[in-house]
């Protein structure tokens, strides 16, 4: 097996004084989708956030094999971190166009190509404020500027929080393809999706890592399921977030 | 006040523990060294002007009580409440001015002339501070500036009342005898005293009232408030009052003890030099605002008598200009100590005497007054 | 009638005044959530290097006045962009300490001008065509409103085109939006803080200029007397919005003149218009969000 592409070891952040991330430690291999999961409020997104140092953090983080815990979030990014947020948070008062062009990275944006052919409706939205664009819609922009450029890894935070069935599809479909080129750690409460994405599953727990291992191994267990993730794994039924 | 579960913390002023104890004990001991210095010869060369017995060291002195006992009350609105004012020279102003004004308009005496001079200031606070509370942080401190800059204008132009920019004399008709000319300085240096310790009393009480925990805990945290039933508008707004009301009341004795008041009262510069006397002392220190007052106002005279010696004239322009310019010192001063002494006065004393690092306790504090 | 006509074109002379102080101090609180309050000493600043360099020149040509802008825009550009790397980079996310510091500066900085050009006004003398009168819908107005009125359209539209066409712009409009999401996506933007506190700095010392020759002189209180009053339009007009000031400008000045001309009481209409705005829309006219 090759080195891991993020190694993230005791990790702790805190916002606003309060402690929300204690002690996490994993790994992210260098291919496939890594799954992160746990209750709503364990802490995932700002597990991620302190990754990319948007909050307070302290601990060990190596992006392939060399330390970013210290370097401010735009460097992180800058080596080759790209971030889908949760909420997708584009920027509503710029066009699709500007919103992509804000992302681009000089020489690495080499996946102009890749984001047209995933995202042919953006490509006729270009000149569209992003603002007025469908939930849908946003994510993809969101997912966009992640992909346009070339990237060590990407942190995906709950890309398919409130979507229609439909664009729940397209989204996980276009992560797939993505994933082919690109390590993911993936943030996700549609169990389904993770089935579909995931080879590996990281389970939080009030800040803490309390689970690791296969995605199938999981998903197939739903005593384990419900115990740590608080749903049940029932094949077929969506996840209808707001 | 609200009518929402009493939370568990349900300290009040009747439960002083023995660490309550000690502020109050404190605030015995500066009284009383504060209370014989008119009978003494102390002489301090270099902070006061001449022994203390003097009247012009006393009515310096009494400045430093009032401006104490006023940036007490700033401390209540911007260190306990979290709201940054930059109008609360208008509270003290119309302290001042309404005064002044009833004084020489009416037949009152002077403790019921001060009293509903504080009882208009505490109304008009309570109009002004429900509209200026509808918005909160950076908002906040622009609407309250401009409210300020009203009262300031209307002072000015309105020169058949407030005297305009001549500024108001003291009417002395019904003022007690005992508290005119400049022989009888010393009794308004008590009378500043014990408007000072009583401002203390009042901010020690709020601060350890339902109200006042709720006011800490909304600055921290305003979502956990509202959690928990409270509503933090009217907490703030008691707050507000109260703090505009003991700026009044400070605003009075200045009147008296300066027999007069001039625009310069009412300016926002004015409210700029409270912020500056607070953070001096160290947001959020009771006595670091006292400090912070008795530094500015002596620090204030002596650099403006040293504008004037004979040293500085004969400099060179460069030095000259800006040390004839007791403000750009300060301002200067005031910002090497932001930059560099997060805490102010009393977080230096309290770094200096703990040896731990409380920088960061105190930078958070003044991040959490957003 | 052609009273109302002088009033509406010296409000909007007023008003163009209010607009290139308010909106560096509007796109500065939006992108960093800093109230400049040194904001007007680079508008006085800018008058005060104006001033000097126009009396060098011979005071009252149009080449002594242009030059005069220019060095008074540059003045104000520069003494902004080290405001910003010197004292407000340095409290980086502490925002009431950056406004305290821009506090102090305040203070210091009009002491330091009181000592240097001393606190009575100074009379400012320009062009002679300044002086004169054009004759619009009947009224006789004063031409420095003409130019007062100019100059903001040209910076509005200025300011405007490099929010839209620069790369700079585009980091600014989107670091008002939501700021820790451009720095997630690779862009240091603090760089772009250095850029909007200069051209802040750059529209206020032009402002300083154009004042001195609205009202006649230049003293050291220029710019916080003009300062109150963008205060309150950049929040009446919605903190952050570029757009919210231009037409807060207009209207606070207008009314401003108005209420002055009919009742003597512009400054205090201009309060109530606040209290009325804060109680109807607490964001201001075109503000998106309450800072709390
Ligand atoms: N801005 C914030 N202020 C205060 N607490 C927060 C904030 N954001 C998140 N939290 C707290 O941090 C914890 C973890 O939140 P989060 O990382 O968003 O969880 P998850 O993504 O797993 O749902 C939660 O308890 C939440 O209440
Ligand atoms: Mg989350």
């Amino acid at each position: 097996m090759s080195a891991p592409v993020l190694v993230v070891e005791g990790l702790s952040a805190r916002i606003a004084g309060q402690q929300v991330v204690e002690d996490v430690s994993f790994e992210v291999p260098a291919r496939g989708v890594t799954a992160l999961l746990g209750r709503n409020g364990v802490g995932k997104t700002s597990t991620i956030r302190a990754v990319l140092g948007l909050i307070e953090r302290r601990g060990l983080v190596e992006l392939a094999g060399e330390r970013i815990d210290a370097l401010p979030t735009h460097r992180i990014v800058q080596r080759g971190v790209g971030y889908v947020p949760e909420d997708r948070e584009v920027f509503g008062g710029l066009t699709v166009a500007e919103n992509l062009r804000l992302a681009e990275r000089g020489s690495d944006a080499t996946g102009r190509e890749l984001v047209r052919e995933l995202f042919p409706d953006l490509v006729e939205r270009q000149a569209q404020s992003a603002g007025s664009l469908s939930g849908g819609q946003q994510q993809m922009v969101s997912i966009a500027r992640a992909l346009i450029n070339r990237n060590a890894v990407l942190l995906v935070d709950e890309p398919t929080k409130g979507l229609a069935p439909l664009i729940v599809k397209d989204v996980a479909d276009a992560l797939a393809r993505a994933a082919e080129a690109v390590p993911i750690l993936l943030v996700e409460q549609n169990l389904q999706v993770v089935r579909q994405l995931a080879e590996t599953v990281v389970v939080l727990e009030s800040g803490r890592v309390v689970h690791r291992g296969p995605a199938a191994e999981l998903l197939d267990d739903p005593d384990a399921t419900t115990r740590l993730l608080g749903v049940h794994a029932e094949p077929g039924a969506e996840e209808g977030e707001r | 006040m609200t009518d929402a579960p009493a939370p568990a913390r349900r300290a009040g002023w009747i439960r002083i523990t023995r660490a309550g104890w000690f502020p109050l004990a404190l605030a015995v001991v500066f009284g009383a060294v504060a209370a014989v210095l008119p009978l003494l010869a102390i002489e301090i060369p270099g902070v006061l002007p001449g022994p203390t017995y003097l009247p012009g060291t006393l009515q310096l002195l009494a400045l430093c009580l009032i401006f104490a006992a006023l940036a007490l009350s700033y401390h209540l609105l911007f260190g306990t409440a979290g709201m940054l004012s930059f109008g609360h020279a208008l509270y003290f102003a119309l302290g001042a001015y309404g005064l002044g004004v009833l004084l020489q308009r009416t037949d009152l005496g002077l403790v019921p002339a001060i009293a509903i001079a504080v009882a208009i200031a505490t109304g008009i606070a309570l109009a002004l501070g429900a509209v200026s509370l509808r918005v909160a942080g950076i908002s906040f401190a622009m609407v309250t500036l401009a409210f300020a800059q009203a009262g300031s204008v209307l002072v000015r132009r309105n020169a058949w009342l407030t005297g305009g920019e001549e500024g108001l004399r003291l009417d002395t008709r019904n003022v007690p005898e005992f508290l005119i000319g400049v022989l009888n300085t010393r009794n308004v240096y008590w009378v500043a005293l014990v408007v000072l310790l009583a401002v203390f009393l009042v901010v020690v009480w709020f601060e350890r009232s339902r109200a006042g925990h709720v006011a800490v805990a909304s600055r921290e945290n305003e979502l956990r408030v509202r959690v928990l039933g409270l509503r933090p508008f009217t907490v703030k707004l008691l707050t507000f009052v109260i703090a505009s009301a003991l700026a009044a009341l400070t605003g009075t004795i200045y009147f008296v003890l300066q027999s007069g008041a001039t625009p310069r009262a009412t300016s926002a510069d004015f409210t700029l030099t409270l912020l500056v006397i607070v953070v001096l002392g160290g947001v959020g220190s009771r006595w670091g605002a006292v400090v912070g007052a008795f530094v500015y106002t002596l620090l204030d005279q002596r650099l403006t008598a040293f504008a004037a010696s004979d040293a500085v004239a004969g400099l060179p322009d460069a030095l000259r200009i800006p040390l004839s310019e007791p403000l750009f010192i300060l301002g200067t001063l005031f910002i090497l100590v932001v930059l560099f002494l997060p805490g102010g006065i009393a977080g230096t004393v309290r770094r200096a005497s703990s040896g731990r690092r409380v920088t960061r306790a105190a930078r958070e504090r003044l991040e959490e007054a957003e | 009638m052609s009273t109302i006509v002088l009033l509406l074109v010296t409000g909007l002379g007023l008003g163009a005044l209010y607009f290139l102080v308010a909106s560096g101090l509007s796109l500065i609180y939006g992108l960093m959530g800093v109230l400049n309050f040194a904001h007007g000493s680079f508008l006085t600043l800018g008058a005060f290097a104006g001033f000097e360099l126009a009396r060098r020149l011979g005071g009252d040509s149009w080449p002594a006045l242009i030059a005069s802008l220019v060095l008074g825009s540059a003045v104000g550009a520069l003494a902004a962009a080290l405001t910003e790397l010197l004292l407000i980079r340095r409290l980086y996310e502490r925002h009431i300490e950056q406004v305290l510091v821009t506090v102090g500066l305040s203070l210091a900085t009009v002491a330091l001008f009181e000592g240097i050009w001393g606190t009575d006004p100074i009379y400012v003398s320009a062009p002679a065509w300044f002086g004169q009168t054009t004759e619009l819908l009947g009224a006789r107005i004063p031409n420095d409103r003409f130019v007062l009125i100019g100059v903001a359209a040209l910076v509005l539209l200025g300011i405007v085109a490099f929010l839209r066409f620069t790369r700079y712009g585009l980091i600014i409009r989107a670091g008002v939006e939501n700021r820790p999401m451009v720095t997630a996506l690779g862009i240091d933007v603090r760089r772009a803080f250095t850029v909007v506190f200069a051209i802040g700095g750059a529209a206020a010392g032009l402002g300083g200029v154009l004042a001195s020759h609205y009202f006649g002189y230049v003293s050291a209180q220029l710019g916080g007397s003009l300062l109150i009053f963008a205060f309150i339009v950049t929040v009446i007009g919605g903190l952050g919005s570029l757009s919210g000031a231009a037409i807060a400008s207009v209207v606070v000045a207008v009314l401003q003149q108005f209420a002055n001309f009919y009742w003597g009481v512009g400054d205090l209409v201009v309060v109530l218009l606040l209290a009325g705005v804060l109680l109807l829309r607490p964001a201001g006219i075109l503000g998106k969000k309450v800072h709390a």
